[in-house]
């Protein structure tokens, strides 16, 4: 008695009372959810009535699924070609930018806006500048220069190339923000040194920039990997994962077992075998890179 | 003072977080109070409904509401709640699941099949055998309501067959009689290349994804003579690797790689087809007859260039892909709701269909709200009695009947094929695939792509 009254009367109370919201909302709309997909996955159920028990079962039909290593496959290159074009591309231009003396927030806004546009209209609009036939959009630009038409998403090999270098238009501009917040905390002085020492541009970013923005770079790199992996507005919008099964990622294969055939115990196991591949994923990449993050 | 601190901010956050339970509390006393009631209570009984038209369609919405007063009038223990809910296959089972789903609701018939082997339709048998004309079925319609058993899980209340649209403005670009639509596949392949060669629009185009792929693909190969699935109960097998699908595809191949007549965009599914058709983009497509609705009031298509034909049937089982809408209800709804809502899929969907003064208050109000009346179906009882349910409302009309004759003369004599008993959602997306990579390989290996498909659709069938 004395020690719960010692442990309310030193703060413990107050402490519990004020996490209280807190607890409910995260409890109610995530763990909640996260720990009936973990029971999910392991059941076959209609959502109606009392669902049963089938064990593994859901695990094996989906690693058993014809399509599991294509929507892998494919997810893994989304991700890799995302990484090549979208993981450099927001840094040069925040470096670009930093060096811009006038009109430095026309250009953040310019960088900015793609963000601002909703996802669905952006890649409908996106859809229809790919269109495959030589009055299409982007194919008629081109085709000024003598240039193509080009199957864009029509083809299996250029569809997924096409939907990254969408991904990139939309999704670029909040990295730059990132990136020019964390530029204005390079000191200068390190800047005036470089120059002295006669460092040119290209030096100045590679011995500078860079290396005063490891942190920064370390947290960008592994936040757009786990975004990357679960790429889903633009195969769900744009090709409906095809053609064939060209895009098809593991995240629009959860929602076809899930929405398209009514399937949810398959769809909450892919689901779980996706997060605990990220959650390890992240585990291992902070332990390797912590000695060198750490400066 | 840190004291009075610490007590005011106990009292904040304790407030906090009842006002947070309270909101979460109230929530659900909401849901459950839309769907839980009546049940228990003999007394009244209250059932959701759907079909109510949005206030934008005034005249349409009014008689809606008029017929659900008129309902509650004739039967005072049944309380029915309208809303303007539409099917949506990726919303169903949560809706189902969260209480939000009417107690009576409507979805086409290719999902019939699938909802009720999971369980997510309740029995009607009992209660559809009351009715009058319960016998009067036909029997291939009523067959998409029914399980192994013949149990029946809902009701058919508009039924079409699959036919041939084209755009009788490209079919004269081209220097083709718009009166004169294909009436073999030979001709479809021959109409298709010379109004690409005329006019750069795509000749012929088909849907690939999100499951149509697979779904106009079996109505190919029905309308060939073949089968994906053959036998019934757990005794189905898939065939999809039969000589009708075969030709259908190397027609498709030949259209697309020898002709260049399919245009360049092949990622097409239901909507985008509609759209691109009512654009003038496309020549002609196959899709159920009822689309002339659709292209009218979402794609604003001009009435002067729609045609429909029916599909051209070739070989000696060959038949016409059937489609509809069913009414199903609920299956956690008590027994009084259920028969209730039975009375009103009887009173409200089969009144249009049965009774002139219900035909001709509904078509009354479609034709007051600009909304297409007269598009051909095909009947629910038997051809007689759609004939006369057709003449009930023939004044008012709005849709060019004319140019959809080819179609309605010809589609009461095709046999009507429902869709693949087991599995179909996973089938048609099996074959989405096999047309998606006809569509997009010129070297294509049909042989080996319907082995691959027809494997992969057996392991299916054989886990159930």
């Amino acid at each position: 008695m004395s020690a719960i009254a010692r442990w309310a009367r030193g703060g413990g109370l107050s402490t519990l009372v004020l996490l209280l919201p807190l607890l409910v909302v995260f409890g109610l709309f995530a763990w909640f959810p996260i720990g009936r997909a973990l029971v999910m996955s392991l059941q076959e159920t209609n959502l109606v009535t009392d669902p049963s028990w089938v064990g593994l079962d859901n695990f094996r039909q989906v690693l058993g699924d014809p399509l599991f290593w294509t929507s892998v496959r494919n997810t893994v290159y989304f991700t890799l070609l995302a990484m090549l074009f979208g993981y450099p591309v927001p840094l040069l231009l925040a470096v670009l930018m930093s060096e811009v003396r006038r009109a430095k927030g026309l250009f953040s806004v310019l960088a900015y806006l793609p963000v601002v546009v909703p996802p669905v209209v952006a890649v409908l609009l996106w859809r229809f500048f790919y269109d495959a036939s030589s009055t299409g959009v982007f194919n008629t630009i081109l085709g000024w220069v003598g240039l193509g038409p080009f199957p864009w998403i029509q083809d299996a090999s250029s569809a997924m190339p096409s939907l990254v270098l969408q991904a990139t238009w939309a999704n670029a501009g909040a990295t730059v923000l990132i990136y020019l917040a964390a530029l204005t905390g390079v000191r200068t002085e390190l800047y005036d040194a470089a120059e002295v020492d006669g460092a040119g541009l290209w030096k100045k970013v590679w011995h500078v920039t860079l290396p005063q923005l490891r942190n920064i770079l370390l947290i960008t790199l592994i936040l757009q990997v786990i975004s990357t992996f679960q790429i889903f507005t633009e195969p769900f919008l744009m090709t409906g994962g095809g053609p064939q099964n060209a895009t098809t990622t593991v995240l629009l294969q959860i929602y076809d077992y899930a929405f398209r055939f009514g399937d949810y115990g398959a769809a909450t196991a892919l689901s779980v075998l996706l997060a605990l591949f990220l959650a390890i994923m992240s585990a291992l990449y902070f332990r390797v890179t912590r000695s060198w993050s750490t400066s | 003072m840190s004291s009075t601190r610490t007590r005011l901010g106990t009292v904040t956050a304790a407030v906090l977080a009842l006002s947070t339970v309270a909101a979460c509390g109230s929530d659900n006393d909401d849901g459950a109070g839309s769907d839980g009631d009546g049940g228990s209570d003999d007394a009244g009984v209250t059932i959701g409904v759907t079909n109510l038209p949005p206030s934008t369609e005034k005249a349409a919405r009014k008689a809606f509401l008029a017929r659900v007063k008129e309902f509650e009038q004739a039967h005072p223990n049944i309380d029915v709640e309208p809303s303007e809910y539409e099917w949506d296959p990726a919303t169903f089972a949560a809706q189902l699941a969260g209480g939000t789903l009417p107690t009576a609701f409507q979805f086409p018939f290719t999902y019939g099949k699938e909802l009720i082997e999971r369980g997510q339709v309740a029995d009607l048998t009992a209660e559809v055998k009351s009715l009058p004309y319960a016998g009067d079925f036909n029997p291939s319609v009523l067959e998409v309501v029914q399980d192994e058993s013949g149990a029946i899980h809902g009701v058919p209340v508009e039924a079409y067959g699959m036919g041939l649209h084209y755009n009788r403005a490209l079919f004269e670009q081209a220097g083709l009689d718009p009166d004169k639509p294909p009436q073999t596949w030979d001709e479809i392949r021959r109409y298709a290349d010379t109004i690409a060669d005329a006019t750069g629009q795509a000749g012929y185009a088909q849907m690939s994804q999100n499951n149509t792929g697979g779904w106009i693909l079996t109505t190919q190969t029905y309308a060939m003579g073949g089968r994906v699935e053959e036998g019934s109960g757990d005794d189905v097998t898939a065939t999809l690797d039969n000589p009708a699908t075969r030709r259908a595809l190397e027609t498709l191949h030949a259209m697309r790689w020898e002709d260049d007549s399919m245009g360049d965009n092949f990622l097409y599914e239901w909507g985008t087809i509609n759209q691109a058709f009512a654009a003038g983009q496309v020549g002609m497509y196959i899709g159920g007859s009822d689309v002339y609705n659709s292209l009218v009031t979402e794609n604003n298509v001009d009435p002067e260039t729609y045609g429909l034909t029916t599909i051209p049937l070739d070989g000696p089982d060959s038949g016409v892909l059937g489609g509809g809408s069913i009414v199903a209800v609920r299956p956690d709804a008590s027994d009084a709701e259920r028969a209730a809502a039975v009375k009103w899929i009887d009173f409200y969907y089969m009144g249009k269909l049965t009774e002139q003064e219900a035909a001709v208050a509904d078509a009354m109000s479609k034709a007051e709200s600009d909304a297409p009346v007269g598009t051909p179906t095909l009947p629910i009882f038997d051809a007689d009695q759609l004939e006369q349910a057709e003449t009930w409302i023939a004044e008012y009309v709005n849709v060019p009947l004319e140019q959809m004759m080819p179609f309605k003369n010809g589609i009461l004599d095709q046999p009507l094929i429902p869709e693949p008993p087991v599995k179909a959602q996973e089938l048609y997306a099996e074959l989405d695939t096999v047309v998606q990579a006809v569509l997009n390989d010129e070297n294509a290996d049909i042989d080996a792509l319907l082995e691959t498909a027809n494997e992969n659709v057996s392991s299916l069938l054989a886990d159930g």
